[in-house]
């Protein structure tokens, strides 16, 4: 009797024990996942707030007058003029008008500061594109200095940043700003220009094109000849060592690490090749080698989706092997293969290692326009310019990083839309 | 021609031949009594044509290409007179540089001795003269298959086998191309880690504590001879792996367990995904994390407790690399746990033991070896990967197993050595192959390894 209440009651006090055990270890499941959401708020969080600024830049606007003669031209059809007309001077001269007590050559040099010293530039397109304007006068926004662009973005936040600007400048910005001359518009440079030194003036266009050119050279290259060797492996192969022997090193090569491939691709198609550096051909070459495992495993994942009664059925029907492959398995089996390539590509595109090893790093102005003229790609332009020590950089890099995320979102998104949309249950 | 001109034309010969030989087997099948009379359909005649026309000629233009710009340089460069010939090997290439510029135009004409203008107008005429003779070759070429094919159609000429024969020969090159892809990469480290080990000892590089990979311009310089002594560089991987590992194992385990156990359906609809971006997100926006958010954190946080933090710890980059690999383990721990068959859960519960238990006890004993291969398949991922330590970590090479402390790794090595301008043949760039010979070894033989744990479990279960 007693040793039965004993036993009970050891059952019993041992039970809250597992109890409690059981809910801990849910607590740390749940914990688990929580850290891993948190992880994904955090980052997403952190790049939109610090990057979201960058869509948008400082303008002032100033009453610009087209001068001929302080320009230094008479013609503006004459190249030779236009190059060496001194434009910086008509900013110049319409901020010293807006600011008529400035004096002393520093205080005037801080104030020319205040603009994007590409603002000159800026005015020349456009006296060039409205030739009617040369010699009248008109009220400009003109791009502001990174400088002037970060401490207005944080005043206006309530938090000025104010470590790289003088008392003055201060005292005029709020002036402009009183006057309702100093404003914040749309950033249109961001998306339109190439690379700069300047903050101001840099531009992810260049990035982006030199992106969609690799991206493309990959993509013809890595999806014709990965459904080609996922076709081989799957339906003609014989089972034999040399086939295993292939298969273990796609398997390899899928995780091989993506800094290896940039050393193949510097040491085989530069230096042996002699294939010029940092251009598309050759970053689409080594993306090639790089995605080519992921797209013939998917690839053959899709082919082995497909039921072998329809292969049946065409060898039934008098089809030869590869009529049966062509007619019956592909067309069947490419959404999965698609799907496969938007992955790939998706991977492909944010890739950073081994075009580093090629030479896509290099600093490019121009935008480039076909395969094999220098250019650099998106994630090595957001290496370059975290690298970049001027400030107004680290909210560059954030917008060119939301760009590249929303790229990938959009790949991604539509690999899973197609393969809803597409995948067919047997 | 240019290349690509030539590229498309062949292409536009082998559409050309198609249809032309298809024609001809449809005009020969006609008073036959129809193409039911032909071996093959006559599309599979205009195949025939059309590789026979386009194939071999593009194979040709492939080597043609592959070989004419060496050939050419060194006729020209054998050709120079005696008192301009080069000495050496970089004299030999800033030599050629100059000659291909002044062939080019881009240097100007005046102002150059003789033999240069000479050789340079040798390398244009050459150049032009291969380019014809090559365009020449080619379209004999094509138009000798196309002839071939055009004779060789007959109501008896079995078209199909003979395409499907050379469709299947491509096919298996695409699929060789993976072992090309390993060759390529064994010979190009391994040639470049030879000739860096010539220079310096093996021994020297493998067990060596000192690491500072600077080479001299002149022979006389101060602290000419540089370092190369990998041991700093193996621990600052390693203990940026290890810190990586140490947040992603438990965190990627627990969250795959919860999924594969207990999680409702509508928590595993949504979770998974979501955790599942983490994957995609590119390296460099971890490192632009790690370097601008995660590490300068740590280092605040680390002086308001007295500690002192380096601004490139290892602990920041780990971290970060860390949480990039969550999501690597949990999937692949997600389908070796899915993979435990019903039956052994069944009989744990069944004996009394709660659900927890059941998980410790039986399921994940059964998914061990599944679940240490994948452990092994992320420290090989954790091991190569670049952007993230190449943005947060160091350049110095410590010899530290503090976390707190400024390491670099193996990759950040590789890169640092690589980009930029470098003679190619300096024991400093050499050092980055000899770096990545070291990479793929350790890398490969954790993915073999791991790949075949991972296969062998497979197998036990199904």
């Amino acid at each position: 009797m007693n040793n039965r209440t004993d036993t009970l009651s050891k059952i019993q006090h041992s039970l809250t024990r597992r109890n409690r055990a059981e809910a801990r270890f849910r607590w740390y499941g749940r914990c688990a996942i929580f850290i891993g959401l948190l992880a994904v708020a955090v980052l997403f969080f952190d790049i939109i707030s610090k990057g979201h600024g960058a869509f948008r830049a400082t303008y002032i606007n100033l009453d610009i007058h087209y001068d001929p003669e302080l320009i230094g031209i008479n013609n503006l059809a004459d190249n030779e003029q236009l190059s060496a007309g001194n434009w910086q001077a008509l900013s110049k001269t319409a901020l010293r008008n807006k600011f008529p007590d400035v004096s002393g050559r520093q205080d005037k040099r801080r104030l020319n500061k205040l603009l994007s010293n590409g603002a000159g530039f800026d005015l020349k397109d456009h006296l060039l594109a409205n030739p009617q304007l040369l010699g009248k006068k008109e009220s400009v926004w003109v791009l502001a200095d990174d400088d002037i662009d970060t401490y207005f973005k944080s005043w206006l936040d309530g938090d000025a940043y104010d470590a790289r600007m003088t008392d003055k400048q201060v005292q005029w910005i709020a002036q402009l700003y009183q006057e309702d001359l100093i404003t914040l518009k749309f950033n249109s440079n961001l998306f339109s220009r190439g690379d700069s030194r300047e903050p101001e003036q840099a531009g992810i266009r260049g990035a982006v094109m030199g992106s969609f050119l690799t991206l493309i050279m990959t993509l013809m290259l890595s999806f014709p000849i990965g459904v080609s060797a996922a076709i081989y492996l799957e339906e003609f192969a014989p089972k034999n060592r040399w086939t295993d022997f292939i298969e273990v090193n796609i398997n390899n090569l899928a995780a091989v690490p993506s800094i290896i491939f940039g050393l193949l691709g510097l040491a085989i198609f530069i230096n042996f090749f002699h294939v010029p550096r940092s251009v598309p051909i050759v970053g689409g070459l080594v993306l090639t080698l790089m995605t080519l495992p992921t797209i013939i495993i998917t690839s053959r994942a899709a082919i082995k989706s497909v039921p072998p009664s329809i292969r049946e059925a065409a060898l039934g029907m008098g089809a030869s092997k590869y009529q049966m492959v062509l007619h019956h398995v592909l067309p069947l089996s490419l959404p999965g293969m698609l799907t496969g390539a938007i992955i790939g590509m998706a991977q492909a595109l944010g890739e950073t290692a081994p075009l580093l090893m090629i030479g896509m790093v290099a600093f490019i102005v121009d935008i480039p326009s076909g395969f094999s003229d220098p250019a650099t790609v998106l994630p090595v332009q957001i290496f370059l310019w975290a690298d970049s020590p001027e400030r107004a950089f680290i909210e560059k890099t954030s917008a060119a990083i939301m760009v590249l995320l929303s790229f990938l979102i959009i790949m991604n998104t539509s690999a899973v839309w197609l393969r809803k949309r597409l995948e067919r249950r047997w | 021609m240019q290349a690509t001109n030539i590229f498309l034309l062949l292409i536009g010969i082998g559409l050309f031949g198609f249809y032309l030989v298809r024609g001809r087997s449809l005009a020969i099948a006609n008073p036959l009594g129809g193409i039911r009379q032909l071996h093959s359909l006559p599309s599979y005649y205009g195949m025939h044509a059309a590789l026979w026309c386009a194939l071999p000629p593009l194979l040709i233009l492939g080597f043609w290409l592959m070989f004419d710009e060496p050939v050419i340089n060194s006729i020209v460069m054998n050709s120079l007179p005696s008192d301009l010939a080069p000495t050496n090997t970089s004299s030999y290439n800033l030599l050629l540089n100059r000659v291909a510029n002044i062939a080019n135009g881009i240097l100007p004409r005046e102002g150059q001795t003789i033999g240069l203008i000479n050789a340079a107008d040798n390398m244009a005429a050459l150049k032009v003269t291969s380019r014809w003779s090559m365009t020449l070759l080619l379209l004999t070429v094509a138009m000798a298959g196309l002839t071939w094919s055009w004779y060789r159609v007959s109501a008896d000429f079995r078209a199909r086998p003979a395409v499907e024969k050379v469709m299947q020969n491509l096919l298996l090159a695409c699929a060789c191309l993976a072992i090309f892809t390993t060759i390529g990469i064994v010979f190009s480290v391994l040639f470049e880690s030879v000739q860096f080990f010539r220079s310096v000892p093996i021994y020297d590089f493998v067990f060596g504590l000192e690491w500072s990979p600077q080479t001299a311009i002149r022979e006389d310089q101060v602290g000419s001879s540089g370092s190369f002594g990998a041991i700093p560089l193996f621990v600052g991987t390693l203990l940026v792996s290890a810190v990586a590992m140490f947040i992603a194992v438990p965190i990627g385990l627990m969250s795959a367990i919860y999924l594969a156990e207990y999680a409702s359906n509508g928590v595993r609809t949504y979770a998974k995904p979501a955790l599942e971006v983490l994957a995609g997100i590119p390296t460099v926006v971890y490192g632009f994390f790690a370097a601008l958010t995660v590490a300068p954190f740590l280092r605040d946080l680390g002086a308001s407790f007295g500690l002192s933090i380096s601004s490139e710890s290892a602990l920041a980059a780990g971290g970060v690399m860390g949480i990039m690999i969550i999501p690597f383990i949990s999937s692949l721990a997600d389908d070796v746990i899915t993979a435990v068959p019903q039956s052994m859960r069944d009989g744990s519960l069944a004996m009394g033991a709660t659900q927890s238990e059941t998980i410790r006890k039986v399921v994940i004993p059964a998914a061990l070896p599944g679940i240490v291969g994948g452990i092994m398949l992320a420290i090989s991922r954790a091991i190569g990967e670049t952007m993230i330590v190449v943005m947060a970590a160091g350049l110095a090479a410590n010899l530290t197993a503090n976390p707190l402390d400024s390491v670099t790794t193996v990759t950040v090595q590789i890169v640092t050595l690589l980009t930029g301008d470098q003679e190619f043949d300096s024991p400093k760039t050499l050092a980055a192959f000899a770096l990545g010979l070291m990479l793929f070894t350790v890398t490969l033989l954790l993915n073999i390894f791991a790949l075949h744990i991972v296969k062998k479990y497979r197998e036990q279960y199904e």
